[in-house]
């Protein structure tokens, strides 16, 4: 019963820091600035703005484009975490190193670069027109954001897929293949239906800071590329209207929930937190 | 190649980095035998057992399966199957679609699966567990299922790697007897490894004891026990006294300072040997009858007999008998001819 004790102070985090934060949020979306949070007076004005198509389309677009980069991201990432599970403990230890040493940089700094890659005086344009082609437009368009996505995200698919697969018993493996399995029914039966708990944490923790950047399509999108995650911003830095940002963050979190409502469905193991994401 | 040989394993050599795990094994198994390799953990029954599988190649030698040579073949092509140390059941199956796994494999018709599947369940004495889940089974309950899947495919040779080495000794004992008689009914050969020498010799037709890579010696569980080759095999199966030697002449043997008749020859003039003596071929008598005396120094009661130390000068007797003598005692020992063992000394080592 003393145990209690020592919960108060995360409870109190909690509180501060998530709990009031979010009814702060859910008061400002359904008040506007005419009105004030003060009087109480509720409305659903913002979330009828959001109805323009207008804006219906950059969340169909950043739904879509952290759709494609959670599938490219599974695509890459399944196979490169099959070749690192597979190695022997000390060059799968280098490798997980090399994977996240980039993590370590900054975010930012790690995005610029690619800037510097892409861009029309850039490195990679630099040496496509010593080799006779024209410079290609290679930034501020759908290609780079995604390619930023994915850069940025692939190792989130890597790692939760990783460390399943290496927990799979290698005896299961030969197991099956003592009944007669071959390399891939023991691909398709064994080690991807026991991976899946792996998979659909990697794609909640790709999906989530994908459908919601707006750092990554700011600098690859260029200034005019709008996802969902930048028109929010520009509502609390630019336009200033708190009341409407708000209620988009509302409608970004309930579209999250349900992508997460609907992975957890696949996933076959309940126990632990598999369900807070 | 003789007709009832399952296996045949012919100059079996295997090597990890440099060290030699398996040494020259050459044994063929019969068809219909239950056999048990039985030695301590690193003698290399393990990987004997693995190179039969398939999951092993080995680094020098052949392996032989009904006259055709399966050295090179994978583990799926071979009509052999396995029953591994902790059974390796699928999480993510049912008991059903885990022991028919192998079927749906080879692509059987859905209706003999079933009728299969029953049937083996039947064996097991598994009847309506097909739609459990294995981590709401028992140990026992895991590796009936373990066996099952594997003799549901009908496999001419099933390989048991220590099977029971994670159940408790009522349930151990138990299934020893229950895996014995489903080998008799079922009529296929098994390769039992075990480090269990009790377990050895109460399930097997044939014994093959092994250390070090080596196999030390190969026979009935009568004849292991009686007439062991070795002082490793002596002491490996049941408790043994093993004293230096020397041998005189052909049946003339000294030992403790003492000159006794045993039934032993065939060995050089004074001659070095071992001399195995079973603690309960040791009679217990008067001191001034004794062949043997020393004094008493520990009695430990075992339930069927008193295990009883008794040292004499620099050698120290274990005595297995029901008469009891308490410590401090003196007492005298007898031992009959035949029950003296005399064994060449291994020179390596």
């Amino acid at each position: 019963m003393k145990m209690r004790w020592g919960a108060y102070p995360y409870i109190l985090w909690i509180a501060i820091f998530i709990v009031v934060p979010l009814g702060l949020i859910l008061l400002y979306s359904l008040t506007t600035s005419d009105i004030g949070i003060r009087n109480l007076e509720l409305t659903i004005t913002n979330f009828k703005k959001f109805l323009d198509p207008r804006y219906l389309d950059v969340l169909w677009r950043s739904i879509e484009l952290a759709l494609k980069s959670t599938v490219i991201c599974l695509a890459l990432g399944y196979p490169m975490a099959m070749i690192i599970a597979r190695e022997n403990i000390r060059k799968r230890n280098v490798l997980i190193l090399l994977f996240v040493i980039p993590m370590w940089m900054n975010f930012l700094l790690r995005t610029y670069a690619w800037l510097t890659l892409l861009g029309k005086n850039g490195f990679i344009n630099y040496i496509i027109t010593k080799l006779g082609f024209g410079p290609l437009n290679l930034i501020y368009n759908d290609g780079a954001v995604l390619l930023g996505m994915v850069y940025n995200f692939l190792p989130f698919m890597v790692l939760p897929i990783y460390s399943v697969l290496i927990k799979i018993e290698k005896s299961l493996i030969e197991a099956a293949e003592d009944l007669g399995a071959s390399r891939l029914e023991v691909f398709t039966r064994i080690i991807f239906p026991l991976s899946i708990p792996g998979i659909v944490t990697g794609i909640t923790m790709v999906f989530m800071p994908a459908v919601s950047t707006f750092v990554i399509s700011r600098l690859l999108g260029g200034g005019q590329y709008m996802l969902i995650g930048n028109l929010i911003e520009q509502q609390f830095l630019g336009t200033g209207d708190w009341h409407f940002g708000s209620a988009m963050s509302i409608i970004m979190m309930v579209f999250i929930l349900i992508a997460m409502a609907i992975t957890s469905k696949f996933e076959g193991d309940k126990e632990g937190g598999g369900g807070l994401w | 190649m003789e007709k009832n040989h399952a296996i045949d394993l012919k100059n079996i050599c295997k090597e990890y980095g440099g060290t030699r795990v398996l040494d020259n094994i050459n044994l063929y198994i019969r068809k219909n035998e239950f056999l048990t390799l039985l030695g301590p953990s690193g003698c290399g029954k393990t990987t004997t057992l693995r190179i039969i599988g398939g999951f092993e190649q080995p680094t020098e030698g052949r392996v032989i399966f009904e006259g055709k040579d399966i050295t090179n073949m994978p583990p799926y092509e071979r009509q052999i199957n396995t029953v591994f140390q902790k059974y390796a059941l699928f999480p993510h199956m049912d008991v059903f679609d885990n022991i028919a796994f192998g079927l749906k494999i080879k692509k059987v018709p859905k209706d003999e699966i079933k009728t299969r599947v029953q049937e083996m369940l039947r064996l097991v004495n598994l009847k309506g567990f097909e739609n459990r889940t294995i981590d709401s089974l028992s140990g026992g309950q895991q590796q009936r299922v373990a066996i099952a899947r594997a003799l549901v495919n009908e496999p001419k040779v099933l390989l048991l790697d220590e099977p029971l080495g994670a159940l408790d000794l009522k349930l151990r004992k138990e299934m020893q007897i229950e895996l014995k008689n489903m080998q008799k009914r079922v009529g296929i050969t098994f390769i039992y490894v075990t480090h269990d020498q009790e377990e050895a010799l109460t399930m097997s037709d044939t014994v093959v004891v092994m250390d070090k890579g080596i196999i030390q010696q190969i026979g009935t569980p009568v004849d292991i026990y009686n007439e062991p080759k070795n002082a490793f095999v002596a002491k490996f199966i049941g408790e043994s006294n093993i004293i230096d030697g020397i041998m005189h002449e052909d049946f003339v043997v000294e030992f403790g300072g003492r000159v006794f008749d045993c039934v032993d020859s065939g060995f050089n003039k004074n001659e070095k040997v071992d001399v195995v003596i079973r603690p309960e071929d040791l009679e217990i008598t008067t001191v001034e009858e004794g062949m043997i005396t020393g004094t008493v120094t520990s009695v430990t009661f075992k339930g069927v007999h008193y295990e009883i130390i008794v040292q004499d000068k620099d050698i120290e007797w274990m005595i297995h008998s029901t008469i009891m003598r308490p410590v401090g005692t003196e007492i005298g020992m007898n031992v009959i001819p035949e029950n003296i063992h005399i064994m060449k000394k291994v020179m390596s080592q």
